[in-house]
């Protein structure tokens, strides 16, 4: 029996994440671990947008922002529960994906990634500045998700760390399924159809426009979902989220693990991640390392770390 | 009236500097179709280099000169280094290359130098000069002229010298250009080492007024581009009117709105320009070829 594509790469997803907590020998792994899936979802969705559709965004931490701010904000003034309040983000986050994405999308290379930009900054500037609500640059508080009480009512004991490494890992498997069935769907070729050449695709009957669309909105709900993981995990969120680092931080993520390749999407978000946990030590270094490795990935293996690898192993197999 | 002419005078001095900023993106631009957004960073390594070596016992003006030749020696590097390995890379390599290099010379900056704020003396002295009611800093007057005065420079060299030619002919059309004996490898480590002197002279002009450290090139940077793709992406003319307008903009923004949202101008005007007009002001309208 042969598995198909999609089906290897959850099996692969799904068991490294099962096996990995084995080698933990420590709690603070599991929170490394954590954060590596809650950017591994916004990075799934990337790769819908970047990798699928061939289109670019520099802002996509403003979706995370407005999924986070959801979290902290809908329960306190909408008596709403964290859970729905994540909902909440994330269809704000389409909402406004759609509404914005319209015109954007217009927009081709520098274009479009200088108007996303320009988007996910005022996000975050907006919520820096209505301090009132937001709390401004200090952040503000958010409440607890409460799943662990009542996985706990039920015999499932699991400290805060264990219980956030499963969960976002859940999600994450969720997240990449959905995405890999999209792949296989008619939208999903319509979509890599526009990547290919957006003439052609026209030319045998994509509505361009829409695809484009389909994507960015399906990328921003990824990006709200993990902007709305990571609040409820750290229980506190500031307007960082929706900076423009950290939309930067996400590109590279996908880009540098290979943005036409799943897998290799989610391993550039593991590998950023875990960066600044190991040069703690030399934190002075930290920056320097980060781009040194942004460009030199970007220079020798442009098609991300886990395709040219592939393809350097199957070469010398052939 | 002063009150607006105040602001028209500081938005004229920001937009000066955003004005030379996004004259270097422009450059590059033309001569690779690569935007670089480490440019902002040449603006610090002006004012920083400057500050380090006037610390160190030179005078203003040799220390002035040796953080333009760094910094233009730095963007030559960038060139050879960075961009040209990368010829023929998809836009997203591109542009994550160019952060990338932004992100790298950030930290060895910080590594190098340090992380405090700095500034050095201005021009000629800080008594402010009165204008109708309103007041001007003599240093304004040496970045509004030394901006003015750049642009003539650079105005002669692309019309009236052959080597400036031929950055415009590599720009048109580079296989053209290199038919009929243009290098161009030489016209881009040119462009490269044009635009990085002329960020780091913006950041010499500017910092005895704004100061400077490790982190301020980033959000220079994306003015610089915002004020280039106002005027329209690859047009030095447009790169000054739209680095005037955004500065004017943002301080009156800040001025008559809300200081706190004076960096929104600047966001808000690129996605109106873009849905409204996506060449810019003075771009060309370009279509695809299939």
């Amino acid at each position: 029996m042969r598995l198909s594509s999609k089906a290897t790469t959850l099996l692969i997803l799904a068991a490294v994440i099962a096996i990995a907590p084995v080698f933990f020998p420590s709690s603070y792994y599991f929170r490394v671990g954590s954060l590596i899936f809650v950017n591994g979802l916004a990075v799934t969705g990337l790769v819908i947008l970047i990798g699928y559709a061939g289109q670019i965004s520099l802002g996509h931490a403003g979706f995370a922002g407005i999924g986070a701010y959801a979290c902290a904000l809908a329960p306190v003034h909408l008596g709403l529960h964290p859970a729905l309040a994540a909902v909440l983000g994330a269809a704000l986050s389409a909402a406004i994906a759609f509404l914005v994405g319209r015109p954007i999308l217009r927009l081709k290379g520098y274009y479009l990634a200088v108007a996303s930009l320009g988007f996910g900054i005022l996000v975050s500037m907006v919520l820096s500045n209505e301090a009132q609500l937001t709390g401004g640059p200090d952040g503000m508080a958010v409440p607890e998700l409460g799943l662990r009480a009542v996985l706990k009512a039920i015999g499932i004991d699991l400290s805060n760390t264990e219980f956030w490494y499963a969960f976002s890992g859940l999600v994450l498997v969720i997240g990449a399924w959905l995405a890999l069935n999209l792949y296989h769907s008619p939208t999903g070729r319509a979509l890599r159809a526009l990547h290919g050449s957006e003439v052609a695709a026209r030319t045998v009957g994509v509505d361009v426009a829409h695809y484009k669309l389909v994507a960015f909105v399906l990328s921003a709900v990824y990006a709200s979902v993990s902007g709305s993981l990571l609040a409820l995990q750290n229980k506190f969120i500031t307007p960082d989220v929706a900076g423009f680092m950290h939309s930067i931080e996400m590109v590279t993520m996908a880009v540098l693990g290979g943005a036409g390749s799943m897998l290799g999407a989610i391993l550039g978000a593991a590998i950023l991640t875990t960066l600044p946990q190991v040069l703690t030590v030399f934190q002075e270094y930290e920056q320097l390392m980060l781009g040194l490795v942004m460009m030199l990935v970007m220079i020798f293996m442009r098609e991300g770390l886990l395709p040219s690898i592939a393809r350097r192993i199957r070469g010398r197999a052939e | 009236m002063p009150e607006l002419l105040q602001f028209l005078l500081s938005g004229i001095t920001v937009g000066a500097v955003y004005a030379l900023v996004a004259l270097g993106f422009t450059i590059i631009y033309n001569a690779s179709d690569v935007v670089n957004f480490a440019q902002g960073e040449f603006v610090m390594l002006g004012g920083m280099i400057t500050f380090f070596a006037h610390a160190a016992g030179l005078p203003l003006p040799l220390a002035a000169l040796i953080a333009i030749i760094a910094t233009a020696g730095i963007g030559v590097a960038l060139n050879k280094l960075a961009i040209e390995p990368a010829r023929g890379a998809p836009v997203v390599s591109l542009i994550i290359i160019t952060i990338g290099a932004s992100i790298f010379i950030r930290g060895a900056t910080q590594l190098v130098f340090d992380k405090q704020i700095h500034r050095f003396p201005a021009f000629s002295g800080d008594q402010p000069i009165l204008i109708g009611g309103a007041t001007i800093l003599p240093q304004s007057l040496w970045v509004i002229a030394g901006a003015l005065a750049i642009f003539f420079c650079l105005w002669l060299f692309f019309t009236r010298t052959l080597i400036g030619r031929a950055v415009l002919a590599t720009a048109n059309n580079r296989i053209a250009a290199q038919l009929v004996g243009i290098n161009t490898n030489y016209v881009m480590t040119l462009s490269f080492a044009m635009s990085a002197a002329i960020g780091a002279l913006a950041g010499v002009l500017v910092t005895p007024i704004t100061l400077t450290s490790y982190d301020v090139g980033l959000a220079l940077a994306l003015k610089g581009f915002a004020a280039a793709m106002l005027g329209g992406m690859g047009n030095p003319k447009g790169a000054l009117v739209g680095g005037l307008l955004l500065g004017i903009l943002e301080a009156m923004t800040a001025g008559y709105i809300s200081s706190q949202y004076k960096d929104a101008a600047a966001f808000v005007v690129i996605l109106a320009v873009l849905f409204a007009m996506p060449q810019g002001l003075f771009g060309r309208k370009s279509t695809d070829r299939v």
